[in-house]
């Protein structure tokens, strides 16, 4: 089996988020962007696979800011090839269905017969990326799924619904996944050995053009305060006394 | 808008309630407009949705991705509608972004509500994690995946059959169903529980999570949590609020360290009092929370539990 795994940054929504002047986007080279946490679960699922059944794994990412430390640390971890997809406009952020139509071309190149991506991202205005990538490439697919196995010419997956629910589905492979959770917590890659990836290993390049995109988007905005929480001021000793009491007239 | 189409997420024979919701969002959004529900499943999941003019099923079992995928891009190419409604759900997820790309729609995720724009519709899409809600423009032609919540299952639950059932054969499916798995049976059951302690990542350490304990042992209650938190196998799923874990309606709701990323809040903001303690003042969670603490959790637990202590002798 050949897995691709697509992994994308996104906004790390726990910094700053600085609108663009005309506030319809955020302003990309003022913020901080991070891995897509999901694409981090579905990189965990390939390596699992990888190990138990002998995958070659590569991991694929558009230029859409400094992807590089994302991708060694993917080959720290156990990947064996690492693709970054270069090209105009890349660096403004792309849509999924842009990122989809880039992918189709690359995905045959690299030979995959399966593609791991997370479940969603948190930038994924117009869609998730890995249905984007089945209707595409016309393959079998599911999403929220939270374990794969090998089963020769198929993977088998299991889907998550609500209150715990799941499916077991066999997918025949080629087959797309939209990963929510690997079995395990993604692994750790120390520092010392990414150092050292990047200066025994190089990120293979591919000039790609991304499709035009297909949303429009008017305005981007903090919600409305909806009346919101009372805020609890003070000391930490104090804040606690006070929220004692509010469970107290609650009853509690 | 002539043709509104509405995805009926049916699971395990059930319709989820999101179909109903997603009813009584297009009758609102457009009220004038042809309503077809879209579904396949059992014939009985139609019971309920006679506030659809008509409905286009098919009869099918277990469950499919592709199968769900392939019926809606079916429905829309035959009805080639103005709108398609499909849920924000595991179900929605498999159908909406996929029968968009299959039929040449475009695809708006995650909305919230939809709004006049000159004679036409913006969506507003709740996005990064709950911080930015994105307005829109809604093409001719587009399917959108509506949050949980953004319609009344209540109002859109009518008794009784669409007037009219139409059905759309089986489409050929590659994956194949294996079987449900069904949730073990835990000795805490967090959805009837009054006080519930919830811990996010912000707890930070599976070491931390004893803080929650012993606060939740003071209050009577018990603990529960995040997503990340389970999936990082610091606590079991059972213990898990939100989309794919517990839906959760306590009196008092502790969210500890949570962001308030939307499919969290999905599992409980119908708590009749939820109090928010987080380091991030622009946390979503501020926003569901009708008391909030700006602060560390590993200082504020303790603070709490203490507090109580000294409250209770
Ligand atoms: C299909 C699908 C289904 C999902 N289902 C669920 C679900 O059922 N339940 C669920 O919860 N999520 C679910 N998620 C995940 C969801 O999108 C979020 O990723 C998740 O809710 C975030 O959890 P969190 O708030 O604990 O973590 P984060 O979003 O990382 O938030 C941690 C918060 O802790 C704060 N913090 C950090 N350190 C401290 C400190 N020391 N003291 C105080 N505050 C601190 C931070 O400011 C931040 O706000 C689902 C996602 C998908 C795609
Ligand atoms: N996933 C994304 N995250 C952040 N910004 C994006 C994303 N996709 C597109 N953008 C930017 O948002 C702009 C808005 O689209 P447009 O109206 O076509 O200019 C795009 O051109 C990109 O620069």
């Amino acid at each position: 089996m050949r897995i691709a795994v697509v992994m994308k940054l996104v906004p790390d929504v726990v910094e700053e988020l600085v609108l663009s002047e005309d506030g319809k986007r955020l302003e990309r080279g003022d913020i901080a962007l991070k891995a897509n946490e999901f694409d981090e679960q579905a990189l965990e699922q390939a390596l699992l696979l990888k190990e138990s059944s002998g995958a070659e794994l590569t991991v694929i990412a558009a230029e859409t800011g400094d992807v590089d430390e994302m991708l060694y640390t993917a080959l720290a971890k156990g990947a064996d090839r690492a693709l970054k997809l270069v090209g105009d406009g890349l660096q403004d952020g792309i849509w999924n269905a842009q990122y989809a139509g880039i992918l189709v071309d690359v995905i045959a190149d690299v030979g995959a017969d399966a593609v791991l991506t997370g479940v969603q991202a948190n930038d994924d205005l117009d869609g998730q990326l890995a249905t984007w990538l089945a209707a595409g490439l016309g393959w079998s697919f599911a999403t929220v799924v939270s374990g794969v196995e090998a089963a020769g010419e198929s993977l088998i997956a299991k889907k998550e619904f609500a209150g715990g629910l799941t499916a077991n589905l066999r997918l025949p492979l080629p087959a797309v996944l939209g990963i929510q959770a690997s079995p395990e917590p993604p692994r750790y890659a120390p520092i010392s050995r990414v150092r050292q990836i990047m200066k025994t290993q190089s990120l293979e390049e591919r000039e790609v053009t991304a499709p035009a995109g297909s949303i429009t988007v008017l305005s981007l905005r903090p919600p409305e305060k909806t009346g919101g929480a009372e805020m609890i001021e003070g000391d930490v000793q104090a804040k606690a006394a006070r929220i004692a009491e509010v469970l107290a007239q609650q009853g509690i | 808008m002539k043709k509104v189409l509405a995805f009926i997420d049916v699971v395990d024979g059930q319709p989820g309630e999101i179909g109903y919701e997603l009813l009584d969002f297009a009758r609102q959004a457009a009220p004038e407009a042809e309503l077809v529900a879209v579904g396949a499943g059992p014939q009985a999941a139609l019971e309920g949705l006679a506030g659809a003019d008509r409905a286009l099923w098919t009869v099918a079992d277990g469950y499919r991705p592709d199968l769900v995928g392939e019926v809606l891009t079916a429905a829309i190419v035959a009805e080639q509608p103005d709108l398609v409604l499909v849920g924000s759900t595991a179900v929605g997820m498999d159908a909406g972004t996929y029968a968009a790309a299959k039929s040449g729609y475009a695809s708006i995720a995650y909305v919230r509500s939809l709004e006049p724009l000159d004679g036409s519709l913006a969506a507003q899409s709740v996005i990064l994690g709950g911080k930015m809600v994105a307005r829109v423009a809604v093409p001719d032609r587009t399917v959108l995946q509506v949050l949980a919540g953004a319609g009344s299952a209540e109002r859109g639950r009518v008794p009784g059959r669409p007037a009219q059932v139409g059905t759309l054969a089986e489409p050929a499916a590659k994956a194949s169903f294996e079987g449900f798995g069904r949730p073990e049976a835990q000795d805490v059951d967090i959805t009837r529980h009054d006080v519930l302690v919830s811990v996010g990542r912000g707890i930070g350490d599976a070491s931390n999570i004893e803080l929650a304990e012993e606060l939740a042992e003071a209050l009577g209650g018990v603990v529960s949590s995040s997503r990340p938190v389970v999936d990082a196998g610091w606590l079991p799923k059972a213990r898990q609020v939100g989309k794919s874990g517990n839906k959760v309606k306590p009196k008092v709701y502790l969210a500890l360290g949570i962001s308030g990323a939307p499919e969290h809040l999905e599992g409980m903001r119908d708590a009749a009092c939820i109090i928010a303690v987080n380091t991030d003042p622009a946390a979503p969670i501020f926003e569901v929370a009708h008391y909030g603490v700006v602060d560390d959790v590993l200082d504020f637990i303790p603070a709490l539990t203490e507090s109580l202590r000294v409250r209770q002798g």
